[in-house]
């Protein structure tokens, strides 16, 4: 542990700006994500708990404004700074989830393309690349739409179009490694090619996977987003951020900012932090770059 | 070249093919659409007979080759909403929707290079650090949130802009085009500011990295060696060679800005294809869905060829094979 | 200093420091340096990679990028200091009285503009001449490089071009404003071996027709040998040795360039093995005290721990630094 403390990768992470604003708001996420509900003395969800004479009050700073309300209130007269926290438990979820899904979906479709190559590497590589021709908020976009909403079939529809650059990555990689020497030499001494993939495949694709995984929680979280406040994302029952905005977006034009503005503000914050220490890391694990 | 072209023929041929076999496929399995169609008392024969006209009684391989011959001859049926074909339908909302992605990439062509240029000659600077932090927080926005607050700001609040809809339009070469009007322009800004956000950051990213990138090699060097300036050197050696990887992602580029479009159609309220596709979506009309989708699978297709061929015209390393 | 030239010499480098402020530590590449080379000379500065070399022919020319800096020195130019000249007079100086060649031909050219363009680009910036006599120019300088077909090969890219013949387009627009001197940085060691006497031939060719000197960086003390009138080895940023080439080869005083020389493979006898200088070049971010050369050195003695020697004259031309030089005749 001390010793991870005195690398060179520490070192860094302590000169850098960035990484240490963006790690700052990522653990900030991760406790509100965690420890958040238990703060908040309202649930936003429970219908018994709300008071509809509570209802679009603004932040407390403007006038109107109620100080158990921090950031105000939405129509049902729910408290918006704990519907944020709630709702980021969802997008955090959301987003994580489909990222572990992804990377070992992909992971092993790469793996799989790579060392065995063949008629399974053309169609994997095949389906990569036509699917890479589009942009991905269509095709979930699309997926969604065909199966419906619903937080699982967001995860499956992550997962589809998040598995690409994995695979495409750890086929890269493996690609290379059985090219090496060594690796012909532990075949020819009868390393299973199980051994193989742990020993000496995998350990070299790590630091880019681990770059990849890091901002793909970020871009999930965007498409989640972008999904729900489309209205094909998210159940109403379990609403993420996205979904938060999305219905304030029906009162913006009156004026009532603060539904949709807030919920916004939160997740460009946490995509934000991500992607200052995702970027922090890609420089980092970048062997090319040293 | 001849066999490059013919080539490429199929391969796209393919890509749409395999794409209408999965849009086919999906629509087939979600939801009846004959329950569009029929009123809501109908008795079991009227349902069954409108299955029949439909074509939805037959196997699934003979449902494909109907559908395969129609998409083909240009016919996807009427919508279910409209009463109308739906390739009209979709055909008439494009305009807007590709005046609205012209404006919203030239916009972010037009930010993107020169900040990344200078974020990529001058690393160091104050201004980079701004310059770069903006452009991580560009690619960190919700899209749809950028032009709520956009609306907002500009046209609740302040009054400056109007907050929906298409602006007045002009007739060219029998198309309906907003931009050939005062009142085009005042409408389509926000809605393209918004659009062009994400791209407008991405772009900055990879114009800086190739600038830095460029920086480093040696026939840099080589120039400054002939006495060449500094500045010299950047621009008329770097600069060109620092664009070719951004000239390679401009195709998916503009991909994602007709994606894009149909969240920022929404919030806008503004008549494009994209605004049609989600209204569609809500209201199952497979037809205007099917239609899109392929539309746009060709558009894609057609963009990638021809970003391959622009990558050969700058780079005369790359040929054509 | 004494000059080793009777004439005034054409470029005289004197005490150049130039150190790079890294992350890890300032690594001190040129660590005071000095030599002088006259008009149409050719001198060889040989060391091992590494080793400081390249630095010195950038520095020449100011092209130290940072983290770099000339922390020190002069580098006289017909009296006149490089070193604080503006860089106004650089760039009048780069290219027209003082060109590089660069070691890979492959990454000097830039694989967007022609041929022609890059070989234009230095008449532009250095003489008066119009488009068209630009042009003849640069075919004239194709074909005395050897290029066939010049006018056609003008409108070529660089990668149409093979190894060789790019290095020879190289040469070209080294030579085409007619430079005094010629920065020679590893100019063979990216080609072919086959290819590597041609090019050497076609530069002492060039170089003699136009009376220009040259200042040959290289490895390979085989290529200097033929091709330099005196040598300068360079070891972890110092010059341990210099002098005529003739007396430098075959009575070296210093033990670093016996030991070069030593290992160049001899196939006039069998030998069992190839003759190394043992141990490897010393962290140059951490030189140790007293000579720099002292741990891999067969006569290395208690003094050599202690103070680090300087350049002092030795036998005919040749100035080493070593407080125990090696005498004619004496081996190892």
């Amino acid at each position: 542990m001390t010793g991870f403390f005195r690398s060179e990768f520490f070192h860094n992470y302590k000169r850098s700006t960035s990484a240490i604003i963006g790690s700052a708001l990522m653990a900030f996420f991760a406790f509100a994500v965690l420890a958040g509900p238990f703060l908040v003395a309202q649930d936003p969800y429970d219908i018994a708990a709300l008071n509809l004479m509570d209802s679009y009050k603004p932040p407390m700073w403007l006038e109107g404004g109620d100080p158990r309300f921090p950031l105000g209130t939405d129509g049902q007269g729910r408290d918006v700074w704990a519907s944020i926290l709630y709702g980021a438990r969802i997008s955090v979820f959301i987003g994580l989830v489909a990222m572990i899904a992804s990377c070992t979906l992909g992971t092993l479709l790469g793996l799989v393309a790579g060392f065995y190559g063949g008629i399974a590497d053309a169609i994997i590589m095949r389906i990569a690349d036509i699917q890479l021709s589009f942009p991905s908020i269509l095709i979930a976009l699309f997926l969604m739409s065909a199966v419906g909403t619903g937080i699982d079939k967001v995860l499956i529809a992550l997962t589809a179009v998040g598995w690409v650059v994995y695979a495409r990555t750890v086929r890269g990689s493996t690609l290379s490694e059985i090219e090496k020497e060594y690796v012909q030499a532990a075949k020819v001494a009868g390393l299973s090619n199980r051994k193989i993939i742990r020993k000496h495949v995998l350990p070299n694709v790590l630091t880019p996977l681990i770059v990849i995984a890091t901002i793909q929680v970020g871009t999930f979280v965007l498409i989640e987003a972008s999904l729900s406040f489309l209205g094909v994302g998210v159940p109403i029952t379990q609403p993420s951020l996205g979904l938060l905005i999305k219905n304030g977006f029906d009162v913006l034009f009156s004026g009532l900012w603060w539904t949709s503005v807030f919920p916004g503000v939160a997740i460009m914050t946490l995509v934000f932090g991500i992607n200052l220490f995702g970027d922090f890391l890609r420089d980092e694990l970048n062997p090319r770059l040293k | 070249m001849f066999g490059y072209l013919l080539k490429r023929l199929i391969q796209m041929t393919l890509v749409l093919w395999v794409v209408s076999v999965i849009v086919f496929l999906m629509m087939s399995f979600t939801g009846d659409p004959v329950f569009m169609v029929v009123p809501i008392d109908a008795t079991d024969a009227e349902i069954a007979q409108a299955r029949r006209l439909l074509g939805l009684d037959q196997s699934l391989l003979v449902q494909y080759g109907k559908f395969l011959t129609s998409l083909v001859q240009g016919d996807f049926g009427n919508s279910y909403v409209f009463r109308q074909p739906a390739m009209t339908l979709i055909l008439e909302r494009m305009p807007a929707t590709v005046e609205m992605v012209l404006v919203a990439m030239a916009l972010a062509i037009a930010v993107a290079i020169p900040l990344g240029v200078y974020a990529g000659a001058n690393p160091n600077s104050r201004i980079s650090r701004v310059i770069m932090a903006g452009s991580l927080l560009g690619i960190s926005l919700p899209g749809f949130w950028v032009g709520m607050v956009l609306i907002y700001l500009f046209a609740v609040h302040w009054g400056v802009f109007p907050s929906s809809g298409r602006g007045d339009t002009a007739e060219l070469f029998g198309l309906r085009i907003s931009l050939l009007t005062w009142d085009g322009w005042h409408h389509i800004m926000l809605p393209a500011i918004t659009l062009s956000l994400g791209t407008m950051a991405i772009l900055l990213r990879m114009t800086r990295a190739g600038m830095m990138e460029v920086g480093r090699q040696d026939f840099m060097k080589f120039a400054r060696a002939k006495g060449a300036t500094r500045r010299d050197v950047l621009y008329k050696h770097g600069l060109k060679n620092a664009l070719i990887p951004v000239v390679t992602i401009f195709g998916l580029q503009l991909g994602d800005l007709i994606a894009f479009a149909t969240i920022t159609e929404t919030i806008f309220s503004w008549p494009g294809m994209g605004k049609l596709l989600i209204d569609s979506i809500y209201r199952a009309d497979r037809p205007v869905i099917v239609v899109y989708l392929m539309l746009v699978a060709l558009i894609f297709v057609v963009i990638n060829f021809i970003v391959d061929i622009v990558y050969t015209m700058i780079d005369p390393r790359i040929t054509l094979k | 200093m004494t000059t080793q030239t009777k004439s005034k010499p054409l470029l005289a480098v004197q005490d150049l420091h130039t150190h790079f402020h890294t992350f890890a530590g300032t690594v001190k590449a040129v660590n005071g340096v000095s030599f002088e080379i006259g008009a149409g000379e050719v001198m060889g500065l040989v060391g091992e990679s590494g080793g400081g070399k390249s630095v010195v022919g950038f520095s020449i020319l100011g092209l130290i990028d940072s983290p770099g800096k000339i922390e020190g020195g002069q580098i006289l130019l017909d009296g006149q200091d490089l070193v604080t000249a503006g860089e106004d007079r650089l760039r009048q100086v780069r290219g027209r009285e003082i060109s590089m060649v660069f070691q890979d031909p492959m990454t000097s050219l830039n694989p967007l503009h022609t041929v022609g363009r890059q070989m234009d680009e230095v008449l532009c910036l250095h003489s008066d001449l119009d488009a068209g006599a630009r042009k003849q120019a640069c075919i004239d300088m194709l074909e005395s490089v050897g290029i066939s077909r010049a006018e056609e090969r003008l409108k070529a890219y660089p990668h149409q071009f093979s190894g060789g013949m790019r290095q020879r387009v190289v040469i070209a627009i080294a030579m085409l404003a007619r430079p005094r001197l010629i920065i020679a940085d590893e100019p063979t060691t990216a080609l072919d071996v086959t290819i590597q006497s041609q090019i050497l031939k076609l530069m002492r060719q060039q170089i003699a027709d136009k009376g220009a000197s040259m200042i040959l960086i290289t490895h390979d003390l085989a290529v200097v040998s033929e091709m330099a009138d005196h040598i300068a080895v360079l070891y972890c940023g110092n010059v341990v040795e210099r002098g005529k080439t003739r007396e430098l080869i075959e009575t070296p005083t210093h033990p670093y360039t016996r030991g070069l020389i030593d290992s160049i493979p001899d196939t006039a006898e069998r030998h069992d093995r190839l003759k190394q200088i043992p141990g490897s070049v010393p962290d140059i971010r951490n030189l140790p005290k007293g000579c720099n050369f002292k741990d891999r050195c067969p006569r290395a003695q208690a003094l050599c721990a202690e103070r680090e020697p300087s350049l002092t004259a030795q036998h005919g031309s040749l100035w080493a630094a070593c407080h125990f030089p090696l005498k004619p005749g004496e081996l190892a």
